[in-house]
């Protein structure tokens, strides 16, 4: 049940736009005994039926740039079939090293967000 | 939209985005939003659905790697994902009635101290 109640916490975050993923990987870590790449395992997956139905609502108000999504789908294939081949071959504690620089860098992100839009 | 396409910096974007949400399961989105919207000057809520988009392929190819690999604990996966749906609808509702900044910036915190824990 407390799984679900983690789920159920990033994914309110995650549907408010705040990144679920960058939450839900360090509770499966710090309150589970799932390895790095088991947590990040979890959290791909659970990402693809949530996405599945905000990409239909998203597409529907005809706010996906597709002339812009198709290229860089194209781009980030590559760099995620390279990107996961290194995650599944490399240790679990080095993965969460990694991970953790890259948080710290996130969390410095979204604090010092401003909710206005910036104006060049 | 007035740039061009395919400049190296978007080439540089698409597989970098790739790179990490595959090497990290996650953090594409974090990487794709603020790209889209200062590199390619694309509205932020363009940008969000935009970059959905364009993870959710990513993810697919990440999670089949991922399983191939043998390191999906598919019973921690679907409690996850129950409570993720459900938490992403509420998550949603909830973006217009609760101050989105104050949260975010308590989440970074959680964000940092998680990051720290992570790495040491």
């Amino acid at each position: 049940m407390n799984l679900v109640l983690i789920g159920l916490l990033s994914g309110i975050i995650g549907g408010m736009g705040i990144g679920g993923g960058t939450i839900l990987i360090p509770a499966l870590i710090l309150f589970t005994s799932l390895t790095q790449q088991q947590a990040q395992g979890v959290n791909l997956l659970s990402f693809v039926p949530v996405a599945f139905i905000a990409l239909i609502t998203h597409l529907k108000n005809k706010n996906v740039k597709t002339s812009i999504s198709l290229p860089l789908i194209g781009l980030g294939l590559l760099g995620s079939i390279l990107g996961s081949f290194l995650a599944v071959n490399i240790s679990s504690d080095i993965l969460r090293k990694f991970f953790g620089i890259f948080l710290f860098f996130m969390g410095l992100y979204e604090f010092f967000y401003k909710d206005k839009r910036r104006t060049k | 939209m007035k740039k061009k396409m395919f400049t190296l910096k978007f080439i540089l974007l698409g597989f970098i985005a790739g790179l990490i949400n595959g090497l990290l399961g996650s953090g594409g989105g974090t990487i794709l939003v603020p790209g889209m919207f200062f590199l390619l000057d694309i509205e932020e809520h363009k940008a969000h659905a935009t970059a959905i988009s364009v993870i959710l392929p990513l993810a697919l190819v990440s999670a089949f790697i991922y399983i191939k690999h043998g390191v999906i604990v598919w019973n921690i996966t679907f409690k996850i994902m129950i409570g993720g749906i459900l938490g992403g609808y509420i998550g949603a509702n909830l973006l217009s009635k609760i101050p989105g900044n104050l949260l975010r910036k308590i989440f970074a915190i959680f964000m940092i101290i998680a990051a720290i824990r992570m790495v040491f």
